[in-house]
């Protein structure tokens, strides 16, 4: 670990410290606060598609699961939040083991198929099941207690989802770093070799699957509990693919490359409601104009430009 | 009741069929381009909703119906080879991530501009040949069900002789296997490439045509009709062309049997279900080989 990453990290948290007092308005926090949200989700998926170099299609399913088990077990069933919270990661991460198992054996566009699949598939059970989970028109959630604390303000909200977001950093950072790490960077440059050099290829990308499904699953509890409110369009493939373009825009393996397209896909729609009917148009256009001039995505582009590294 | 349930299941079986055939048409434009470039084209459903959409906009816009019919092939073709030459081609040799990113890109654009151009309501086209049912054992099957049917079948024996018998056709299948080879051979890739993508886009906007009649149109069933294709191409083994027609109509059958005799609400669940167990138990897909890669 060299200091120079950890200066990104330090230059995160200070934005993130001071940025409350900067902030014009709620409006403004609002918006923070699902960027944070979004960049947590986003770092997760780039470990799987940044470094072991497949796609899924499906993310938004999982992030489904995880605001639909902090929503239906406590209201239906009387959990504490908390619990319902680790069930739906547990049960997320059970799915994407089994799921991923098989399917990392072969070569190519599988995962992409198999987690658009289930993407769908559980968006089509929210909606269909509706004496559980609202039907189309979704569900409250309830607030999200901690020791007779309730977490209640767009400011506490705020800190709360800034440490995720900071640890989150931190730990991406390390992870890659790490032995771990560096086997899934071998991984994405050769297979067979670093399969010759030692490394168990469909454990590493299992456990990698599994992680970032965990971080959706456990994010969407965190999106449920602070938005109050769950609808089905939470897990719909839409989402899905706009989580792979956070990733993809940003910057395929790159830690601040998340963040980056976190921030600008999170505010893009927002900017676009502006172009009235024109939004859809607009945000194609602008997808693959970033994709033809950037392929790389834009951190490690303008890192190249600029001649550090990303 | 024995003729009861025959009747039902040959209903189901009709319209199973008909749908599979559309899927089957998107999942070989899927094949096509996937054999071409590696690329999944995920705005391979925009070109079948484009060809119903077109064609409902030019019939009512006054032209000859078989003309109508034409020009909405055409057009999403045009559409098809554009997308191929702004934005493909510049990025060859990128990640597939990339490349699917801008196909989801295109499709958001096409279905964009047809929403603002002709709306979100649903429209149809009047069946080719009368609405008079004709009936086997009990059951109906409309006759642009015929049509839909002995299209594709045409479509397929066409396809098959210009793969199989045409130097242009051997040219595109050498590339699929080899590109370096291909172009060492003297055959021009990018040429490849550019009919790939027009006669995906034909495809597609073929069956959504066809289909219209039967099902309806609007703005945004490319998207469900495209991830169908999709899952047909795969069942099928993907840039695999015989099991790709094989998959839409397995994929169709299957969905029209889930709706009919397990749950309606859960019919566009039933073809996602069947990859997730197939990526399962046959992961090479019903048609594909077996094949090793380079490293």
């Amino acid at each position: 670990m060299n200091k120079n990453t950890y200066t990104g990290l330090y230059i995160v948290i200070a934005i993130l410290a001071v940025l409350p007092f900067v902030l014009p308005n709620g409006f403004y926090m609002d918006l923070a606060i699902r960027m944070a949200i979004n960049a947590v989700i986003v770092l997760g998926l780039n470990l799987l598609i940044g470094f072991a170099g497949q796609i899924s299609m499906g993310h938004a399913g999982f992030l489904g699961i995880g605001a639909y088990a902090s929503a239906v077990l406590p209201t239906h069933f009387g959990w504490h939040p908390l619990l319902a919270m680790g069930a739906g990661a547990l049960v997320t991460g059970l799915l994407a083991a089994v799921l991923a198992r098989p399917i990392f054996k072969l070569k190519g566009h599988y995962l992409a198929m198999a987690t658009l699949g289930l993407g769908i598939i559980i968006n089509i059970v929210l909606r269909t099941e509706g004496a559980l989970t609202g039907g189309p028109d979704g569900m409250p959630v309830p607030a999200l207690g901690l020791m007779g604390f309730e977490l209640s303000s767009d400011k506490h909200w705020y800190w709360v989802v800034a440490l995720l977001l900071s640890v989150s950093v931190w730990a991406s950072l390390n992870l890659i770093d790490s032995p771990f790490g560096r086997a899934l960077r071998a991984l994405h440059g050769s297979e067979v070799a670093s399969q010759v050099a030692g490394v168990n290829v469909v454990r590493y990308k299992v456990s990698i699957f599994v992680i970032s499904a965990v971080f959706a699953s456990l994010m969407g509890s965190v999106t449920a509990h602070y938005v109050g409110f769950v609808t089905p369009n939470f897990a719909d493939f839409f989402h899905s693919i706009e989580l792979v373009t956070m990733v993809v825009i940003g910057g395929m393996a790159s830690v601040f490359g998340s963040l980056v397209g976190a921030v600008l896909l999170t505010a893009l729609p927002q900017a676009l409601a502006t172009f009235e009917g024109w939004e859809t148009v607009a945000f194609g256009t602008i997808l693959m104009i970033c994709m033809i001039f950037m392929p790389r995505g834009l951190v490690p582009t303008l890192a190249a430009k600029f001649g550090k590294g990303a | 009741m024995g003729d009861v349930m025959l009747a039902q299941f040959l209903q189901f079986l009709f319209s199973g069929i008909t749908v599979g055939a559309t899927y089957a048409l998107a999942a070989l434009g899927f094949t096509l381009i996937y054999n071409a470039s590696n690329v999944i084209n995920f705005a391979q459903g925009e070109f079948i909703m484009l060809g119903g959409m077109l064609a409902v906009f030019f019939a009512q816009a006054g032209l000859p119906f078989p003309l109508a019919l034409l020009l909405a092939i055409l057009v999403p073709a045009i559409v098809g080879v554009l997308l191929e030459k702004l934005a493909i081609e510049p990025v060859k040799g990128a990640e597939t991530v990339t490349l699917i990113i801008i196909t989801i890109g295109a499709s958001l654009v096409i279905r964009g501009l047809i929403q603002v151009w002709l709306g979100k309501g649903t429209h149809s086209l009047p069946a080719f040949s009368g609405d008079v049912p004709i009936e086997i054992l009990g059951a109906t099957l409309m006759p642009q069900s015929l049509w839909v049917l002995g299209v594709t079948a045409v479509v397929v024996v066409a396809l098959w002789y210009f793969f199989n018998r045409t130097l242009h056709g051997k040219a595109m299948l050498a590339t699929s296997f080899n590109r370096v080879a291909a172009e060492l051979v003297g055959i021009n890739t990018s040429w490849v490439l550019f009919m790939s993508f027009a006669m995906s886009a034909a495809l597609g906007a073929l069956g959504g045509i066809l289909v219209t009649p039967i099902t309806l149109t609007s703005y945004d069933v490319g998207i469900m009709l495209g991830l169908k294709g999709f899952v047909a191409a795969v069942v099928g083994g993907l840039g695999n062309g015989l099991g790709a027609v094989l998959g839409g109509l397995l994929v169709g059958i299957l969905e029209a049997m889930g709706a009919g005799y397990i749950s309606s609400a859960y019919k566009d669940a039933m073809p996602f279900v069947l990859i997730l167990l197939m990526l399962f138990f046959m992961p090479r897909g019903l048609f594909g080989g077996k094949s090793t890669d380079r490293v």
